[in-house]
């Protein structure tokens, strides 16, 4: 007989106990599994950002535009690559649950200054020729069974009226965070129109998107564009994009806190519904644990039968709780609007901290009665009445 | 014969709500190898003490316990328990098997502290197992035993390692007449086929009856 076997059979003794605590592990392990999941999910727009890339929007708010005009001079600024623009249009397709990001955007410059939307040259060509077309991401295409050629008919409501745009390229995404379900469709398109229907609204963008040659410069091109505007109509505020994304996130900052304090309280809650079952165990074998000793078990011997008992029950929850965290996060992403987590799938961190929570909580457990056992003399165990 | 067992001027007090409660007061006995020692005494004498100080399970107050030339009230907590598992084996009243593993495991316990071959702990076993004459109940667990088949597995745990000395605390004490007397059969050819030395404790006169020497204790002197 291994220890191994005495370990397992200790740790199946109550059967009922043991499957119901690695039940509790197993739903602790897939509750911090979604939480972190849904955690990292919210942060992917940061991670897709590019270090090569600023983000220059009214200084006020980002919902006031910026005239057109801006453009050229941007351009002109030392270290300045690029300079592109895009305009939140929003509207609604098919009905107002079907959310997915759709821009107004300058169709020659979008894909250049966006290189990890990956569009075929044939398909970049088109959709730069053709006023009205449009591409969208390869996950909204899936997911609308949308194809080449197709008109996506769109009912303005910033920008108001009935729309309707040619699919004329689906992009792929390069790296694992980049967004797939964005449409993106000509500036001037929209802009011709509103010069006809709202003239006062016509020469507006959103924010202009400033490629940079060199990034670790950005705080002085920064400087230097948005003293560019000073004192005008319309002054600037210009960062690294990756701060714009996380402006973006600071509204919700509370919330991503709360989660992430949860999916730690969690772990908290099951290590002491864990350590209650196994100082309950160790309390009823108090006997077996003086005999062991009578025997000639050492304290080390007692140290790996009990943290080992605690162990097997911690990592069976643990890999049961990842086991069904998989399927479940896939499930989710099919009920969560592709809109509003581009990217929803378990990191390799969240596997990694999930694993480490459940060895923490087998071998954090066990450390009360391994304390107990070790104190206890061999004479008061043999007169404990359990 | 040589005394294997040499208790000297031992002492033994235990202390509660910071009164020292004295249970054995400087007791000297010499046991020879190959006896069946025999302690006998009312409850609280201090019997089940002196028999665990003997065994290595507790330390005394004051005094010395020689068992062949080492003296163990001189070793730490983890020599004890290597010396106890090479040296001692155990047989309590209450059987003490671990409910979750079969006659065949329990007796195999104390071989998981050895460096024997798998194949030598089944022949070690098997053999502890026929001596107490339980080897068609191999792989029953306690509950499928009766009590006095269960205190047989607990004699064959206690001497599969092969022990200087085997020490029992009331082994009939929760038996049947019947199985009481199987039991006492049993440490009786176990001294006498096996040449054990067996220290046993025991308020009971005809379990007495066994031993080759008989001592009394009353209130922690030997008499």
């Amino acid at each position: 007989m291994k220890i191994f076997k005495l370990i397992f059979k200790n740790a199946f003794r109550h059967k009922l106990r043991s499957f119901l605590t690695i039940l509790g592990i197993a739903i602790a392990v897939i509750a911090f599994g979604v939480l972190r999941t849904v955690v990292t999910a919210w942060y992917v727009g940061v991670e897709a950002t590019a270090a090569n890339r600023l983000v220059t929007r009214q200084a006020v708010s980002f919902i006031f535009p910026l005239p057109y005009t801006y453009r050229d001079k941007i351009q002109q600024v030392p270290g300045v690559s690029q300079v592109t623009f895009a305009s939140w249009f929003q509207g609604v397709y098919i009905d107002k649950n079907q959310f997915f990001a759709r821009f107004a955007c300058d169709a020659e410059t979008m894909f250049e200054v966006y290189p990890e939307f990956l569009l075929s040259k044939k398909e970049l060509e088109t959709f730069k020729r053709e006023q009205n077309s449009c591409v969208v991401g390869e996950d909204i295409a899936k997911q609308y069974k949308l194809k080449i050629g197709d008109v996506m008919p769109i009912e303005g409501d910033i920008y108001p009226g009935r729309w309707e745009f040619v699919i004329r390229g689906i992009y792929k995404p390069r790296d694992k965070t980049t967004d797939a379900t964005q449409m993106l469709f000509h500036w001037n398109y929209v802009n011709e129109r509103m010069k006809k229907e709202t003239p006062e609204r016509a020469g507006d963008v959103g924010w202009y998107i400033v490629k940079i040659k060199d990034p670790s410069k950005s705080g002085i091109i920064s400087k230097q564009i948005d003293d560019l505007f000073k004192n005008s109509n319309a002054e600037t505020k210009t960062e690294s994009e990756r701060a714009f994304a996380q402006s973006f996130l600071a509204s919700t900052s509370a919330i991503i806190t709360a989660m992430n304090i949860l999916s730690f309280v969690i772990i908290g809650i099951i290590l002491l519904v864990l350590g209650n079952t196994m100082i309950m165990s160790a309390r009823e074998r108090t006997r077996e644990y003086a005999v062991m000793k009578t025997i000639g078990f050492s304290g080390s011997h007692l140290i790996g039968l009990i943290m080992g008992e605690s162990l097997v029950i911690s990592i069976i929850g643990g890999a049961l709780g990842l086991a069904l965290t998989f399927p479940l996060i896939q499930g989710l992403e099919k009920v969560i609007p592709k809109g509003f987590f581009p990217v929803f799938e378990i990191e390799p961190i969240t596997i990694v901290l999930a694993s480490i929570a459940a060895l923490s909580i087998g071998i954090l457990s066990s450390l009360s009665p391994i304390q107990r056992a070790l104190k206890m003399k061999i004479v008061e165990g043999f007169r404990f009445v359990g | 014969m040589p005394a294997i067992i040499q208790v000297k001027n031992i002492s033994k007090s235990y202390t509660r709500d910071s009164f020292a409660i004295p249970v054995l007061n400087d007791i000297t006995l010499d046991i020879e190898e190959g006896e069946f020692f025999c302690l006998m005494g009312p409850s609280g004498s201090g019997k089940t003490t002196l028999l665990n100080l003997i065994a290595g399970i507790d330390k005394p107050t004051n005094g010395n316990i020689f068992i062949k030339d080492t003296d163990i009230t001189l070793l730490n907590e983890s020599s004890l328990a290597k010396w106890r598992a090479s040296n001692i084996g155990f047989v309590f009243q209450f059987y003490n098997l671990i409910p979750v593993l079969t006659a065949y495991e329990n007796v195999e316990l104390p071989l998981m502290l050895t460096h024997l071959s798998k194949a030598e702990k089944k022949q070690h076993v098997e053999a502890a197992l026929n001596v107490v004459g339980l080897s068609d109940r191999m792989f029953h667990y306690p509950k499928q035993l009766s009590g006095g088949q269960e205190q047989r597995v607990a004699i064959a745990r206690a001497i599969v390692t092969d022990p200087l000395i085997l020490v029992a605390d009331e082994p009939t004490g929760d038996l049947d007449k019947n199985s009481a007397a199987e039991i006492l059969i049993l440490l009786d050819r176990l001294n006498k086929e096996f040449k054990k030395t067996i220290l046993m404790v025991t308020h009971d006169p005809h379990a007495a009856e066994k031993a080759s020497k008989i001592r009394h204790l009353d209130k922690g002197d030997l008499i």
